[in-house]
Parts: structure tokens; C-alpha cells; sequence
């Protein structure tokens, strides 16, 4: 049953401001979410005054100056910095992204900065995956054959069957889309969500996998996969411009073809 | 998410202090803090909205329907209402939410058809049918009041 209000201890308060130094002439505020575990406390939103002139372009800039500069007990997960490693998502202005590749400058005023959103906080902007990982190996990503590979070459592919797997192997499992899907927050429980069921899709449509059937036979669920609305949050908001709503929806077609 | 020992989400929700000591994490803000109002998700609020909304307006049909079985006395009774102030805003309401639900209907199908995922071609039917539902309901309207008045 979907809960559309926070349960009492995730409640946000007012936390502090570290103002700009004196002479900064390009401040814009960073009103981002702190939850210390080792306090009994609510979260809170501190808000942070950087001067925009010292501060590279990216939030992500703006997240590691703070850090480095300002306050060290901010916790924030970052590593390629270049939007390949899918570390650094988080809802920036109300849309989740990755910190690296959003520009300060393409938002207006303060930059809100949150969790990706509807999960469980480790601490500060880190949420606890564990459910979406174990959700992914649930659907087995990876080649499944019973014919072993000619002994001389790899498995081949045409240029049309590779093809198939463009918009889907480029996934970074930011899971960006799938804590941006109302479904997922209310049923996330048993609904395997955008990402991973674009994951689904890349091995179903692979022509080398021969477990395409026990795939499709695994998601013919009300709710592993049809809890999918086609509300679209997910193409709308990932940061690599892949669409899980569409690979969802090719999933629901070999559904139907093959019950035909 | 309260409470909650059938969701299986419930056993993520507990982490260790420093100390060791358990300690029960905030769920992360979703609906406080998410633009709900962008294209997508907005047409889809409004699709359960309105498709709610037919459901209850249904209840007024029935409502005219009965009173037409019933007799001349309780048809008036319905006819006085529906051409009140308050039951004409009700009925312009409906034919808007009927539309809604019918062309962000036809949206889904099409999606469901296997269209239309691109995020561009998203926007486009997805203004379609939001202006389409003011036309078809002023339309709807003028032809409803032409004919009333002929």
C-alpha cells in the first residue's frame, strides 16, 4: 500500500548555513539532506554558500569543494567523475541525475540536493541498494547457454542481432530511473523496476542467451513486471539517454506474441 | 514505508551506528522533493485522477437514468439539478474528465502497441492530449448547446 507521506523519523528539519567568505562575488546555496546515524536525530537541510568563481562547473565539483573546504562529514559516493561508473546519483532540483554530468548552471537559484529517492539512507546523500542488487541478480544478467561455444571462435553475431543490444548495454546501474518511478516507490517490494528490467530485456533480446523463454517465463508476473504504468519518469530522467519505459514495453509484447 | 514486516524493503531499513548499536534509517523524501509535475509523471497522475473521477460521474448517469425510469416528477428533479449552476460546472467537469481519460487512453494504447517511448514523442502526445481535451471539451459544449437550443 503506497505511503504517499514520510514515516516520522525521516522527517526533514532546518540543519545549518556555512556562509560564503566575505569577498565571494558568484555565490549560489547548496540546500543538500545530512542524516548522521550516530545521532538520534531527524535529517536536516544544511545549506552550503560556494562561491561559484573557486568551484568547478559540476555539482559534483561543487559536492568535493564542500568536502574538501567546508565540511568533511558530508558523505556523498563518487569515483569516474565522467559519468561511466554510475557512483554519484542522487535527485538534484527534483530530478535524479548523475552529480558529474549535471551543470551548476542549468539550475536557477539554489541547488536542492537529496537522495535518490524512496530508499533506505546509509548516511547523508549514500541510500542502501542492497534491495535493487539482489533484485538484479534475481534476473540472472549474464549469458545463459547450454550449447558450448565453437571451439575455434567466439559466439558470433550478425550486425542486426548486435544491434539490438544498442540503448541497453550502455547502462551504467545508476538506478537513477528506478527510484524516479512512483511504481517502484509503492511496490518496490516485488516490482523489479526500470533498470533491471531493462537488464532483463538486454539478455532476452541477446541472440546468444538460449534461456530467453525461462527469462520471459520469470517476469510474466503482476507484479515483477507489470507494475510498469508506462509512467515514463525513467527515460525522462536517465543521465545516459537510455529508455527502460521502451525495453519494458518490448518485454510486454514478446509476452503477449508468444501466448498467442 | 512504515513498518511494514511483509515488504521485504523492511529489512534495509535498519543499519549500525558507529557504536555498533542499531539504529532504524529515514526513508529518503520521493513525492516531498520529485518534480511529479514534468510531462510524465503529471499526465499519468491526471490519467488515474480523471479515470476515478468517470467512475463517480457514472454515479450521475445512473442517477439520470433511474430518475428517467421513475417518472415524469423524479426526471424533473434531476433535469432542475443538472441545469443548476452547480450541476452544469459538474457536467462541463465530467465531459473534460472523460476526454482526458480517453485520449491519455488512446496515448497508452498506442505506447502499449509497441510507440511513441522516445522522450520528444512523449512530450508531443503528451501536450496533444492535454490541449486536446480543452478543445474537444469546448467543442463537445457548443454542439451540446446548439442542440439544446434547436
Amino acid at each position: 500500500m503506497a505511503t504517499f507521506t514520510l514515516p516520522k523519523n525521516s522527517t526533514i528539519g532546518t540543519g545549518q548555513t556555512y556562509k560564503a567568505e566575505a569577498d565571494a562575488t558568484n555565490v549560489r546555496s547548496f540546500k543538500i539532506y545530512r542524516w548522521d546515524p550516530d545521532t538520534g536525530d531527524n535529517p536536516r537541510m544544511d545549506t552550503y554558500e560556494i562561491d561559484l568563481d573557486k568551484c568547478g562547473p559540476m555539482v559534483l565539483d561543487a559536492l568535493i569543494k564542500i568536502k574538501n573546504e567546508v565540511d568533511t562529514t558530508l558523505t556523498f559516493r563518487r569515483s569516474c567523475r565522467e559519468g561511466i561508473c554510475g557512483s554519484c546519483s542522487m535527485n538534484i532540483d527534483g530530478l535524479n541525475t548523475l552529480a558529474c554530468l549535471k551543470p551548476i548552471e542549468d539550475v536557477l537559484g539554489e541547488i536542492r540536493i537529496n537522495p535518490l529517492p524512496h530508499m533506505p539512507v546509509v548516511k547523508d546523500l549514500v541510500p542502501d541498494l542492497s534491495q535493487i542488487y539482489a533484485q538484479l541478480t534475481s534476473i540472472q544478467p549474464w549469458l545463459k547457454a547450454d550449447t558450448a561455444p565453437p571451439p575455434d571462435s567466439e559466439r558470433l553475431q550478425s550486425k542486426e542481432e548486435r544491434a539490438k543490444l544498442d540503448g541497453l548495454w550502455e547502462c551504467i546501474l545508476c538506478f537513477c530511473c528506478t527510484t524516479a518511478c512512483p511504481s517502484y516507490w509503492w511496490n518496490g517490494d516485488r516490482y523489479l523496476g526500470p533498470a533491471v528490467l531493462l537488464q532483463a530485456y538486454r539478455w532476452i533480446a541477446d541472440s546468444r542467451d538460449e534461456y530467453t523463454g525461462e527469462r520471459l517465463d520469470q517476469l510474466q508476473d503482476p507484479f515483477r513486471l507489470y507494475r510498469c504504468h508506462t509512467i515514463m519518469n525513467c527515460a525522462r530522467t536517465c543521465p545516459k539517454g537510455l529508455n527502460p519505459a521502451e525495453a519494458i514495453g518490448h518485454i510486454k509484447t514478446l509476452l503477449v506474441e508468444r501466448d498467442r | 514505508m512504515a513498518e511494514n514486516h511483509h515488504d521485504a524493503r523492511e529489512a534495509t531499513m535498519v543499519g549500525r551506528r558507529t557504536d555498533g548499536t542499531l539504529v532504524r534509517r529515514p526513508l529518503s523524501p520521493h513525492l516531498q522533493v520529485y518534480d511529479m509535475l514534468q510531462m510524465t509523471s503529471a499526465t499519468s497522475i491526471m490519467h488515474r485522477i480523471t479515470g476515478s473521477a468517470w467512475s463517480v460521474g457514472l454515479a450521475f448517469f445512473v442517477w439520470w437514468i433511474v430518475a428517467l425510469a421513475s417518472g415524469p416528477a423524479a426526471y424533473a428533479n434531476v433535469q432542475w439539478f443538472m441545469g443548476s449552476f452547480i450541476g452544469v460546472i459538474l457536467l462541463f467537469g465530467l465531459t473534460a474528465v472523460v476526454w482526458y481519460h480517453t485520449l491519455a487512453g488512446v496515448r497508452h494504447l498506442y505506447w502499449d502497441a509497441g510507440y511513441g517511448y522516445d522522450i520528444p514523442t512523449t512530450y508531443r502526445t503528451g501536450w496533444a492530449a492535454i490541449i486536446g481535451t480543452g478543445v474537444l471539451t469546448v467543442l463537445t459544449w457548443i454542439v451540446a448547446v446548439i442542440a439544446w437550443a434547436s
